[in-house]
């Protein structure tokens, strides 16, 4: 459990919003063994908003790569990808 | 599971509001590097530091990347120099060897800063004492990375008046040492009374004697937060101001604690505190006189900044306190002038002078900081602005502390810059009557009476 606590991460796409998004970051995670979790998504004035809940378990790759490969992905379709371990949320959140 | 809105929160927060670690320090000791030959204390300490912080960068840079936060610095603070040197030097010269050593740690590690070239004399001095209080203007000037403190006084011991008087010649000193640079030397070396033994912060930070072998230490920081916060509630009661602070004050100590935890692990140093402190920067928007402006004092130092200011600093303390449980180091809003561009807009519209500022220190970490003076101050007049402050520390048990920085060949209406965290100020008027006959005196102030409270 505590592993798998460890592995979850949130990747947040923030930017104007334009076909495809949601399929060009989920077929990056899909061939990277990383498992879609939990998504949600908002549209505030045609800015695209969206929050992925992942689970790097069986990850291909390591986590500094992804996160490099995803800021890459994120420029070629002109949204802002970050990626970042759960717990900063939780300890920031929750008590 | 987070919701879509409090990763947005969290992220406004490092992206818009300045949200970061200011820094990691590890506390190393360095007792074990004693030794009666010079070279050998230099050699085992350059091992020590060198073989414990390896990490240090490495691992701040790894947690910064996988939380997406920033962590400013990362720092080393050691045992106080005076007594690691106390076997082996037998002149200020010889104490200038092992600063010269832990600047060579600090270019090897690419550490920022390493502080502890410093002597804890609240009661007495020691011969090995003076020598390395004596040093400081010369390793001030030697060096580039490393911090100097010393401690003059206690509630417990009093204050040591004969150090405060040598510490007014070392300010000047040092200042004159380095007056290339603007006197950046004094930028770097802070008298202290009640000093905590786990500050993370500098250029206060050392490795005090009640230490383990190793520790992790993490400074936080965070004005421009709690400004935004405060801006929803303009107008608003006390109550919900109160409130606001200490939730945002909750908020960000938990990073903190994250990061600590993180660090710890990773390193395989155990965890020591968090200092939650409000540790403003030159960059616009992380000021705590933003804070002070936003709660409704025109500029800081305006009547009623005392009051908002201790109201301030209890909130985020009570906030703080939830978030972790080892809250340690000096805890409390910053207000260093050259640091914060709201305090130096406030000295350059003329609403803060260094009287207001000593009367704010009394409620807040952790004294007149960062504050240019007329290069031509005396001596003994600088010694009277510390005495001063380490009265406030000995009477109200509280960390105090005097960062002067007298700028030779500038005087008051200049600016005076410093560059990076230290960033830079206007020249201030210092009152101008003597005190000499007062601090010429020799001996020291005892300790104060714990009862009849007025």
């Amino acid at each position: 459990m505590e592993n798998q606590k460890s592995n979850r991460t949130i990747i947040t796409v923030v930017g104007k919003d334009t076909v495809g998004i949601i399929a060009k970051i989920c077929t990056y995670l899909s061939d990277n063994g990383i498992n879609v979790n939990d998504i949600s998504q908002t549209i505030v004035q045609g800015y695209f908003n969206m929050m992925m809940i992942v689970d790097f378990a069986a990850s291909k790759k390591p986590f500094d790569q992804v996160q490099k490969e995803l800021e890459e992905l994120g420029k070629e379709i002109g949204v802002n990808v970050k990626c970042q371990k759960a717990e900063i949320f939780d300890m920031m959140h929750r008590i | 599971m987070p919701s879509i809105y409090e990763v947005e929160e969290t992220n406004k927060m490092v992206e818009q509001e300045n949200l970061d670690i200011r820094t990691i320090t590890i506390g190393i000791s360095l007792f074990d590097c004693m030794d009666a030959d010079l070279d050998k204390c230099n050699e085992k300490i350059y091992k020590k530091i060198t073989g414990v912080a390896r990490d240090l960068v490495k691992v701040g840079t790894e947690i910064e990347k996988e939380y997406c936060i920033p962590i400013v610095n990362k720092r080393i603070s050691v045992t106080p120099i005076a007594t690691v040197g106390s076997a082996c030097c037998k002149s200020p010269e010889d104490y200038v060897t092992i600063a010269h050593t832990l600047d060579r740690c600090a270019k090897e590690l690419g550490v920022n800063f390493i502080g502890g070239y410093s002597a804890i004399v609240s009661k007495g001095m020691t011969t090995y004492d003076e020598y390395l209080i004596r040093s400081i203007p010369m390793a001030m000037r030697d060096t580039q990375f490393i911090c100097s403190s010393v401690n003059v006084g206690s509630t417990k011991t009093g204050i040591n008046m004969d150090a405060i008087r040598l510490m007014g010649e070392i300010v000047k000193e040092t200042a004159e040492l380095t007056k290339d640079n603007d006197s950046l030397g004094c930028a770097k070396l802070v008298v202290l009374c009640n000093a905590p033994d786990d500050n993370p912060f500098m250029a206060g930070a050392f490795h005090g004697i009640t230490e383990a072998d190793q520790i992790i230490n993490v400074g936080i920081s965070g004005p421009g937060v709690v400004k935004t916060a405060l801006e929803s509630v303009r107008g608003e009661s006390f109550e919900v101001l109160c409130e606001t602070i200490k939730k945002t004050a909750f908020k960000i100590t938990r990073v903190g604690q994250l990061v600590a935890k993180e660090a710890s692990e990773k390193l395989g140093i155990p965890f020591g505190i968090i200092d939650l402190s409000l540790a403003p920067t030159p960059a616009i928007g992380d000021s705590v006189a933003d804070i002070l402006h936003e709660i409704g004092l025109e500029y800081a130092g305006a009547p009623g900044t005392t009051a908002a200011l201790a109201m301030l600093n209890d909130q985020v303390k009570k906030g703080g306190v939830m978030a972790s449980s080892y809250v340690g180091g000096l805890s409390g809003a910053f207000i260093p002038v050259s640091e914060d561009q709201g305090m130096i807009d406030a000295v350059e519209a003329g609403a803060l002078t260094i009287e207001k500022l000593e009367a704010m220190t009394c409620v807040c970490s952790v004294g007149l900081d960062m504050i240019a003076i007329p290069g031509d101050t005396p001596a003994t007049t600088i010694a009277g602005m510390i005495a001063d402050e380490a009265a406030l520390g000995m009477i109200n048990q509280k960390t105090t502390a005097a960062r002067l920085i007298p700028v030779i060949g500038k005087t008051v209406g200049d600016n005076v810059e410093f560059g990076g965290l230290l960033g830079h100020a206007p020249v201030m008027p210092v009152n101008s009557y003597s005190c000499a006959e007062f601090v010429n005196r020799k001996g020291r102030i005892p300790a104060p009476i714990h009862s009849f409270k007025n």
